[in-house]
């Protein structure tokens, strides 16, 4: 089984140990991990701003890039979900919807494909974990606040295996960050208003660290989080996944 | 921002969050509301499944709407109800109007009905010299205040109870400084109990119409729509093409989700029958298209109007509980107004589709399994292909295709970012920056991952 690894790329650009933890996490699990370099963007941010019309070149370098695999992914539940919803390409169409169906966010190929049981992780703090909308609503990463359902969740179950790791509950378990890609920025302050609401939640927990399976969310919690000067720190779940603290 | 509009949607959001005690006390009030309908829903364990009936009654009436309605309109008639079509809100309010003309009625009392706030029905029938009276408490407060009302089934819940006072002190001669709810409310029901006694006219909403026996249903918790149409000799009732319902033993699924969704109430106070006119009594019902039939034909948008206006989407809505109803300048807000107020007009409704997170909590909580998330992102495309998007996002959107379809190009302006970044802060934390503004912009690391992997780990190129 060989695993196209997809970084996104803000990922990439700023979240480097993300992805470093993801690689090892998967090289771990015994994994044959590829990185194609030729990699971008998966043209989520075009596609939700309403010019999924543009993204036809990401798309067919998408497709260039991750044909090949028996799986692909990353560590990003609303990438992932773009590409399972909306990846075509007019050259290679059956390459895309095959694509479609391999792509896999990190968690949930660790649950559901590895199959992991155990995991050597030692992470000694309080976490406090955000469930971004995409993955949990888009991708069932865990049972939705709002379905009469049996509660799961694929991310808690993973952080469960960790040593001495405590994780906190929330008052709204699963409400929006407020990030919401472009949404950011084009409404500025209910974005800001939503994502101090969602750091409040944690902090009212004493969580030391907010971590989630799509570092986009993590990236905008961070922003409030500095700019209110606070030392609790986002990290992504690989990296806690991944972590051996003494 | 737009043609008839001073302001978008985000405009009117940051104005309501510069008052943020305020937006803690909205969120928290409407939240407090979703926990209700949360208790409620799980006190059934077929909910589910009783959603997904409901869904399907109302796929299986849009696809057959015609014939049922033709049917409603037999029934109807058979059972002595006067029945009207309305092809849109200006036809609606000449209806209405004529009717009340007929019967030399200059003044009407009104229940709530979102969709004469849809046609502006009052404002019309103002500007032709009859007084409208609106009797639902909620929608009496926002008429008293001049104002729409901010959400579908909780009209004045951006109001607090001292604001309230405020407007009873002016309008209805309370003590200033009252703003105890239960002596507001003794004042609201004394003058609305001389409303009702003294009003020929009453207008109803419609909340189902029933295809097989032509009856329809008017659900409040108040009663003021029975107080209404029991005292006045004339009923008009307005209803949407979409109420209708086939049977009336599909009643049941749809009255057990509706209140539950919309309050967490295991049942509305009152739901009304009305089926015929008594002797010495009219009824007329006013069948309103007004964009429905458009919007039925829009494949990717039909499914919209199975909404039967519990207004759940709204209470879970992060966006909406943050940014208001107002915000949205539309007679229905929040996420379903955001894909039902594109059809009635796209230019001017063009911020509606991009005024969300696409979380998806909306489509969750929805008693007719509507995929309002889903349609908020295929509308966003129809809105730019249409060419109503800003032409600033349009420039930014292709410059940003550029850079990210050429995996070089990316690289290079990766590294560029990130060297401005850390050498030149100032020139992305500023104020220009709308991201800067609230948070901190994330700390460029020293390498990318690409150029770890290229070093860490063998290459692939």
């Amino acid at each position: 089984m060989t695993v196209g690894l997809f970084i996104p790329c803000y990922v990439d650009q700023f979240y480097p140990n993300a992805a470093i933890a993801t690689l090892q996490l998967l090289e771990k699990a015994g994994v044959n991990v590829v990185y194609p370099m030729r990699q971008t963007c998966c043209g989520q941010p075009m596609a939700n701003s309403g010019f999924e019309h543009l993204t036809k070149d990401c798309n067919e370098l998408f497709v260039q890039n991750f044909a090949e695999f028996d799986y692909i992914v990353s560590p990003s539940g609303s990438c992932v979900l773009h590409v399972k919803d909306h990846l075509h390409s007019e050259k290679h169409e059956d390459q895309a919807q095959a694509i479609r169906g391999k792509v896999y966010e990190l968690v949930e190929f660790l649950t559901d494909v590895v199959k992991i049981e155990k995991l050597n992780a030692r992470f000694p703090h309080k976490v406090g974990l955000h469930q971004s909308c995409h993955g949990q609503r888009g991708l069932g990463l865990a049972q939705m606040s709002e379905l009469v359902a049996p509660a799961f969740s694929k991310p808690e179950k993973l952080l469960s295996m960790v040593q001495d790791l405590e994780l906190i509950t929330l008052t709204r378990k699963d409400e929006c960050c407020g990030f919401g890609g472009t949404f950011c920025v084009a409404e500025e302050a209910v974005s800001v208003k939503m994502g101090k609401d969602r750091v409040a939640d944690h902090l009212q927990h004493n969580a030391e660290i907010i971590t989630g399976a799509d570092m986009s969310c993590l990236m905008h919690m961070e922003g409030i989080l500095r700019r209110q000067k606070s030392n609790v720190k986002v990290m992504h779940i690989a990296e806690i996944l991944n972590a051996q603290e003494g | 921002m737009k043609e008839g509009h001073t302001k978008d949607h985000a405009a009117l959001a940051d104005d309501f969050n510069q008052d943020e005690p305020r937006v803690n006390w909205h969120d928290e009030t409407l939240w407090f509301i979703r926990e209700k309908r949360d208790r409620a829903a799980f006190a059934i364990p077929d909910w589910e499944m009783l959603r997904e009936t409901a869904s399907q009654i109302k796929f299986h009436t849009l696809s057959n709407l015609s014939q049922y309605l033709e049917q409603f309109e037999a029934n109807a008639k058979a059972n002595g109800i006067t029945v009207h079509w309305a092809a849109d809100a200006e036809e609606h309010n000449q209806i209405v109007h004529s009717i009340l003309t007929k019967n030399g009625v200059t003044q009407m009392v009104k229940s709530k009905s979102m969709l004469t706030e849809e046609c502006h029905l009052n404002d019309y029938l103002e500007q032709n010299g009859i007084e409208v009276i609106d009797s639902d408490l909620g929608e009496r407060i926002v008429q008293l205040a001049k104002e729409p009302p901010s959400h579908i089934v909780l009209p004045c819940i951006h109001l607090k109870k001292e604001e309230i006072g405020d407007i009873f002190h002016q309008h209805l001669g309370t003590e200033a400084g009252m703003s105890n709810p239960q002596v507001l409310t003794e004042t609201a029901r004394q003058h609305l109990r001389e409303t009702f006694l003294t009003r020929k006219a009453a207008l109803t909403g419609v909340n189902f119409a029933i295809a097989e026996t032509g009856e329809f249903v008017v659900c409040t918790n108040e009663g003021n729509a029975d107080m209404g149409a029991h005292l006045a000799d004339v009923h008009v009732a307005s209803m949407g093409i979409e109420k209708l319902i086939p049977k009336r033993e599909h009643l049941g699924v749809f009255l057990r989700l509706l209140t539950r969704s919309a309050t967490g109430q295991p049942i509305t106070t009152y739901s009304s029958h009305f089926k015929k006119p008594r002797p010495g009594h009219d009824i007329h019902i006013v069948l309103v298209d007004n964009g429905r039939s458009v919007q039925l034909g829009r494949e990717d948008f039909r499914n919209s109007l199975k909404c039967i206006r519990c207004g759940a989407c709204m209470n879970t809505c992060p966006v909406y509980r943050r940014s208001g109803g107002h915000s949205y300048q539309s007679a229905v807000a929040g996420p379903i107004g955001s894909i039902l107020a594109p059809n009635l007009d796209m230019k001017k409704h063009a911020d509606l589709p991009f005024a969300s997170t696409l979380c998806g909590s909306c489509s969750n909580v929805c008693p007719v399994k509507i995929d309002i998330h889903n349609q908020l992102y295929k509308w966003r495309q129809v809105i730019v292909k249409e060419g109503y998007a800003d032409p600033t996002k349009t420039m930014g959107m292709k410059a940003m295709n550029m850079v990210l379809s050429s995996p070089k190009t990316f690289k290079l302006s990766g590294k560029a970012g990130r060297w401005f970044m850390k050498t030149v802060p100032f020139l992305v934390s500023n104020k220009m920056n709308p991201w800067y503004k609230q948070r901190e912009m994330p700390q460029p690391p020293k390498e990318s991952f690409g150029e770890w992997y290229r070093k860490n780990r063998k290459t692939n190129e």
